[in-house]
């Protein structure tokens, strides 16, 4: 088991015939993922690099159906690929675009909310995200795949590289990762740490979550309220930006320290209060999951059975 | 992207905001030439009162002395003398300070009562919010820590939009008097327009005012726009003041780096914002204090690690660098060629350490070891940053 995406799952690509978009779609294939063809205005029925290319997505749904679209379209055009996506019931979008205007998100955002709410099961994971990865299964995003090693341990992120430091400690120790999601470094995004934390908790292969957070926000402060209270499973926590200085944007527009709030000293006390284990050097992330599996640390949450 | 008050006010102005009437003044000459000209130093309807204020991207101006208030007009040359080419410090400028280029004289008001109106996305309702309290003048910070009640946040449903419902709520709790009810109303109107049309991340009038005439007056305007709307803002981003910017910050945003310049004295290069930010945070762990943030993004070419050198050294505090790469997609041998080559061009004469982990990182370590540079090779994060830190303190 898994979460989120495995062998079986069948990926177009939004953005296919561009740079970024040709790159990541054969390298995802190369991993094993099932890329079934992608989407660029304008080039329907051509084929690209081995893969069958649509006008729209709701041409590729009828004709393949996909549970996943990985988006590689521009910023000033990312947020209407996906609320494409999101007309055409794609279950599953990974957008990775950095950049994007947070009032665009904000309104993909309403109307994702408004979807689900009258029935819909669409998610989004993004935009500013390095994607999702399930080791041995699929592949659908820009990490690089060899550093990960299929295993015990689930990884949510807002980072990028610095979750690949964590994975390669995780898989360098042995432990491996049952699936890792990168839910990007945007203020205004698709899923949460919480929403992440609380598909691990559920999936069988997972024995412990390694959660890496950033200045800025309160969504790791949500995590740790919902680790605390529904989660019987270990959570290892870092965040990033213990030296960032108060009001600067560093490199993600979501991390920033305003007003004295969101700072990673804050977050820290915050997540060890609600039981995480935080570590504050991140070479030792994987060591400290380590010691966590060993001494077979399971969590009784607050709300039990209830 | 933050702009200056006289330049959001002109803003303002355009979508139908009420500011004081005011001119902006560069040089000791130009007050002159304006005291004689203006219609707001001449005629009979001038003011009685003028605001002087120093234009500098931060707030705390008033308390620095950045402001000064002028009851006649022969006061106005000499207040512009004293605040050109200062420095002001506030409590948000750090302790250098921005020296005051630009100031901005206006009409003083009849103030009556002063509020304060705020709008910004709000990441966790995923929504603009409006803020408004009844302690105008004041840190709005302060305000929400010791009296949240005088606060009152409404969000805007982008589904919605802006309605005068929500106008009269915040009016309501403000208890302004009744006869600037529309005049309210409709000001908050404008400024949520304002706020989406130009894609805003902040605006905050602190104070608004209600004058002793009945009228309503954004007496300061403090403005950011969202850095990855500008694009579509032309017409914003020539609002930028270089001047207002680190100059090694201007210079990395030219070659795509993402820097911003710390205190410290070690710098760092890395491939990624969060690990970046790691990066620093574990020099400070291991005993430094980091010079910079610099993220050089995916690529890490020959070209960029050239530049990224440059600009770290363009910082005379800089002691030591700290390169840490994550090889993911791009292979670590190519950036150990790309770091002998920009180290031999560019001369780095400080201490210099190279983490290298991810793809072919051992390769990428044979290399740096074998090119005769003095270059200290680490493998794991906290080894690499220990040995900068000792280079630094003169251990090495």
């Amino acid at each position: 088991m898994s979460i989120l995406v495995d062998r079986s799952t069948r990926v177009i690509v939004q953005g296919i015939t561009g740079k970024e978009g040709t790159y990541h779609a054969m390298a995802c294939r190369d991993y094993g993922t099932k890329v079934v063809g992608g989407v660029t205005p304008g080039k329907g029925g051509t084929t690209h690099e081995g893969f069958p290319v649509w006008n729209s997505v709701f041409d590729a749904k009828s004709a393949e159906n996909p549970d996943v679209s990985l988006i590689f379209v521009p910023p000033a055009f990312a947020a209407d690929a996906i609320l494409e996506s999101i007309a055409a019931s794609i279950p599953l979008i990974v957008c990775i675009t950095e950049g994007i205007p947070v009032l665009d998100m904000v309104r993909v955002r309403r109307v994702l909310d408004a979807r689900n709410a009258e029935g819909a099961r669409i998610r989004l994971i993004g935009p500013n995200c390095p994607g999702v990865i399930t080791p041995d299964g699929a592949k659908i995003g820009i990490m690089p795949g060899y550093i990960h090693k299929r295993g015990r341990v689930g990884v949510v992120s807002r980072s990028g590289t610095l979750t690949y430091e964590a994975v390669w400690q995780l898989t360098q120790l042995g432990l491996g990762e049952s699936t890792c999601v990168g839910i990007g470094g945007d203020p205004v995004r698709g899923l949460n740490f919480v929403d992440v934390l609380d598909l691990f908790e559920d999936d069988p292969e997972t024995e412990a979550v390694v959660m890496i957070g950033e200045i800025g926000g309160e969504d790791e402060e949500k995590a740790a309220v919902f680790a605390r209270n529904e989660m019987t499973k270990p959570v290892v926590g870092f965040i990033a930006g213990l030296t960032a200085p108060p009001g600067r944007r560093m490199g993600h527009a979501g991390a920033i320290v305003s007003g004295g709030k969101g700072t990673a000293r804050e977050k820290m006390a915050f997540l060890e209060r609600h039981d995480i284990t935080v570590v504050d050097n991140p070479s030792l992330i994987g060591k400290t999951v380590a010691d966590v599996l060993k001494n077979g640390t399971r969590r009784r949450p607050v709300n039990t059975g209830v | 992207m933050n702009i200056h008050e006289y330049q959001a006010k002109e803003l303002f102005k355009e979508f139908g905001i009420p500011v004081p009437n005011g001119i902006l003044v560069e040089s000791k000459e130009a007050i002159s030439s304006a005291l004689s000209s203006s219609g707001l130093f001449t005629g009979e309807n001038r003011p009685s009162v003028w605001a002087v204020k120093a234009q500098i991207h931060a707030g705390g101006r008033g308390k620095a002395g950045g402001v000064k208030i002028a009851r006649k007009i022969g006061e106005i040359p000499g207040f512009v003398e004293t605040l050109l080419g200062k420095v002001l410090v506030t409590h948000q400028t750090g302790p250098e300070g921005r020296v005051v280029q630009k100031i901005w004289i206006e009409e003083g008001s009849n103030i009556a009562k002063e509020f304060y109106l705020g709008a910004v996305v709000d990441r966790s309702q995923r929504r603009i919010t409006l803020i408004a309290s009844t302690e105008g003048g004041m840190e709005i910070e302060e305000v929400a820590e010791n009296r949240p009640e005088k606060i009152l946040h409404l969000s805007i449903d982008p589904a919605e939009g802006y309605s005068p419902y929500i106008g009269r709520r915040l009016f309501g709790f403000l208890g302004l008097p009744f006869p600037v009810q529309s005049q309210f109303v409709n000001l908050v109107r404008d400024l949520v327009d304002f706020f989406v049309r130009k894609d805003a991340s902040l605006i905050e009038v602190n104070p608004l005012v209600l004058t002793k005439e009945n009228t309503l007056v954004a007496l300061d305007a403090k403005v950011a726009f969202d850095d990855n709307a500008l694009g579509r803002h032309p017409e914003i981003r020539s609002l930028r003041d270089p001047s207002e910017e680190n100059e090694l910050e201007i210079e990395a945003s030219k070659y795509n780096l993402n820097y911003v310049k710390l205190d410290g004295n070690i710098a760092c290069m890395v491939n990624g914002a969060g690990l970046a930010m790691a990066t620093m945070d574990v020099i400070a762990l291991a005993g430094g204090s980091p010079a910079n943030f610099l993220d050089v993004g995916g690529g890490a070419s020959q070209e960029t690690v050239e530049q990224a050198f440059r600009i770290i050294l363009g910082d005379p505090h800089v002691k030591g660098i700290f390169v840490n790469i994550f090889g993911g997609i791009v292979r670590c041998e190519r950036i150990a060629g790309g770091i002998i080559a920009a180290a031999k061009d560019v001369k780095v004469t400080v201490p210099l350490v190279v983490r290298l982990q991810g793809t072919n990182a051992k390769e990428g370590r044979e290399m740096l070891k074998d090119s005769g540079l003095d270059i200290q090779v680490a493998e794991e994060l906290f080894e690499g940053a220990e040995k900068i830190v000792l280079s630094v303190k003169g251990g090495k």
